[in-house]
């Protein structure tokens, strides 16, 4: 049993008060684009922590949490939509029954997003799952472009390339905050609990793990369903913060985004992807002004878009090459390292130990 | 239905696939050294494309010219790629050379859309290659039979490399077993490069072949057959090359059939490339002529 239990808890509870305090502050007094940054950071932290169960906790290289961010972002825009609003939107065919009918609270939509998401996790999972390693990634990847590609032709359904609209904005600072704060909870918990350890067992080696009586495949199962589960409120939640979405939305191009959170953070550690999340989403606002017109010195440089697609990727490849392990390698944050840390330096560098 | 329908859907099946096959070869032919996936292998497509449009247009060379050195640029990228970014990582996790592989093709298409401009460009397309010719009521574009020719020949050029040169038996080599193809005194890191040139110009003839049939460019347009040229590579069997060019043609003809049969499931065509990939992998993950994989 760990002697600082007590005072390690006490400081996790100050610190969610310091950022509840935060947050309650920016809730009135920031502007919107900050506002917007805030809660991109939250689903994205979030997002990050459960794409992270599946890729560096379990180590099996999915490549399509985009297919679930989109299941869980239909699914809660149209059950919160009123009738109405689907019969105005679905200009070219109308929408089906039992959705031109009903209308959730909010919150119920984002429930029915997560399962809907672990459900369709469920049924991925058993093809996925007979293969490994990069074909596993292949596959995953097939699956997010066949998720989008149905989105796209099932005209009845999701209203096809047009997308819908007129969402109502309900996610607020409140509902991602806590989102992220309960799904890190809770990866926090499964990867603690012996699942977590079965979980890491097959990320080491996948064979030896059958081999001490893990059923690998329902563990792997395990950890794609809760990841899928946390992906489609996480997709519910960005459909309701950005009240527009159309399937060109739920791309490679948000998965690569969550690949480059997870490496940053270090594949396998849960604070780790939290913190990358926060660097990188803030990184990318940030780093706008590479993008915008520059003058250096006589030097007139015209704005080029697409630049910090360029220098994020970039960062991926270097990161690959010189630093593999993130920030956090696989270890996790604690106020016990923290605090040996600072008893290290207060020692002194030489006697470091 | 009658024949001659039948037969045009699968003469254009088979100069869709050709160039398919084409592409997967390059994939094939890394994979099977490496057992990486070179994820960037459609955006090298894509590069060898704008060096085409480039030399044409920026340098007045002649076409031909253009293309012979767009294809000779583009292997020396393949190369320049896989010292910059893989070499480093050829002992890392399998993992961390895949994750390096998707950095490398996204920086591709987005150093493409900074440096070329998203705006498509139009591509030059010759003009004795624009005739469509009828032979027993099928129609043919000039550039289809071109193109399907000169795979056929690049196929075999391919293939004449791998089993009859030194080269090509140190890559087999290599595929067999890398540490002890090292001990016989092989300089492996050479011959890894030199697999990225093959592939890579094979890439780039594929794109150019690709580019002047719509013709058209940009800097995305290397995601989409890359992606199938893939799905072609496990079809055939990955690690094949003969395989991944049947792979290709076969991918081709099933797409044109379902759209000409199906219209209205034309808009699930690049759903089709996946949906083979998945039975693939669940019902023969050794493709039709691959050997038994090791893992």
């Amino acid at each position: 049993m760990d002697p600082h239990r007590k005072r390690n808890q006490a400081l996790s509870l100050a610190a969610i008060a310091v950022v509840a305090a935060v947050l309650y502050f920016a809730d009135s007094g920031a502007s919107d684009y900050q506002i917007r940054i805030l809660n991109n950071c939250a689903i994205f932290a979030a997002l990050a922590v459960s794409y992270n169960l599946i890729n560096g906790v379990t180590g099996q290289f999915s490549l399509g949490p985009n297919a679930f961010l989109a299941i869980g972002a239909y699914t809660s825009a149209l059950l919160t939509m009123s009738p109405l609003e689907k019969e105005l939107s679905f200009i070219i065919d109308p929408v089906i029954w039992p959705l031109n009918e009903i209308q959730t609270p909010f919150y119920v939509s984002l429930l029915a997003a997560g399962s809907v998401s672990a459900l369709f996790g469920l049924l991925m999972g058993f093809p996925v799952f007979r293969v490994r390693g990069d074909y596993l990634a292949i596959v995953t990847l097939g699956f997010g472009e066949v998720v989008r590609v149905v989105a796209n032709n099932t005209q009845s359904v999701t209203n096809g390339p047009l997308g819908l609209k007129g969402i109502e904005a309900h996610t607020d600072l409140w509902w991602t905050s806590g989102f992220a704060l309960a799904t890190v909870f809770f990866v926090g918990r499964l990867v603690r609990s012996s699942y977590g350890m079965a979980l890491k067992a097959i990320r080491y080696d996948e064979t030896a793990a059958e081999a001490i009586g893990i059923n690998t495949f329902w563990h792997k199962m395990l950890a794609f369903i809760v990841s899928a589960f946390f992906a489609g409120i996480g997709g519910g939640l960005l459909a309701h913060l950005i009240t527009t979405i159309s399937p060109s939305l739920f791309t490679f191009f948000l998965t690569f985004n969550l690949l480059i959170i997870i490496v940053l953070g270090g594949l396998g550690s849960t604070t780790g992807a939290v913190l990358a999340a926060l660097l990188v989403t803030w990184g990318g606002e940030a780093l706008r002004f590479v993008e915008e017109p520059m003058q250096i010195g006589p030097l007139d440089i015209p704005g080029i878009p697409g630049m910090r697609m360029v220098i994020f990727s970039l960062l991926l490849v270097l990161m690959m090459i010189f630093a593999r392990q993130g920030i956090m390698g696989t270890r996790e944050f604690s106020w016990n390292a923290v605090f040996s840390g600072i008893r290290r330096l207060q020692r002194g560098p030489g006697k470091a130990k | 239905m009658d024949f001659s329908f039948l037969a045009q859907q699968v003469i254009n099946g088979i100069s869709l696939g050709g160039l398919y096959g084409l592409i997967a070869v390059g994939y094939t032919l890394v994979y099977g050294i490496l057992r990486l996936i070179n994820f960037a292998h459609g955006d090298i497509m894509m590069i060898g494309c704008y060096f085409a449009f480039y030399g044409i247009f920026m340098f007045s060379l002649p076409w031909w010219a253009s293309f012979l050195l767009a294809v000779i640029l583009t292997a020396a990228a393949g190369i320049l790629i896989d010292i910059g970014a893989y070499r480093p990582v050829r002992n890392a996790p399998r993992i961390s050379a895949l994750i390096t592989a998707i950095g490398v093709s996204f920086l591709l298409e987005n150093l493409g859309l900074v440096l070329f401009s998203g705006r498509p460009k139009a591509f030059y397309r010759p003009e004795f290659l624009s005739e469509i010719r009828e032979i027993a009521g099928v129609r043919i574009l000039d550039l289809n039979i071109w193109s399907f020719v000169l795979t056929l020949v690049l196929l075999g050029v391919i293939l004449f490399i791998i089993h009859d040169t030194r080269t090509g038996r140190a890559m087999r080599c290599i595929a067999y077993d890398m540490e002890t193809t090292k001990l016989m005194g092989v300089d492996v890191n050479r011959i890894i490069a030199l697999t990225f040139a093959i592939g890579s110009a094979a890439a780039a003839a594929g794109g150019i072949m690709w580019a002047m049939r719509y013709p058209q460019i940009n800097p995305l347009m290397g995601i989409i057959p890359g992606l199938k040229a893939f799905v072609a590579a496990v079809l055939g069997g990955i690690g094949n090359v003969t395989g991944a060019m049947l792979g290709g043609l076969l991918l081709g003809i099933i797409e044109i059939l379902l759209v000409a049969l199906r219209p209205d499931m034309a808009g699930y065509r690049d759903a089709i490339a996946f949906a083979i990939l998945i039975l693939i992998l669940l019902f023969r993950p050794t493709g039709l002529m691959g050997q038994k994989l090791p893992d």
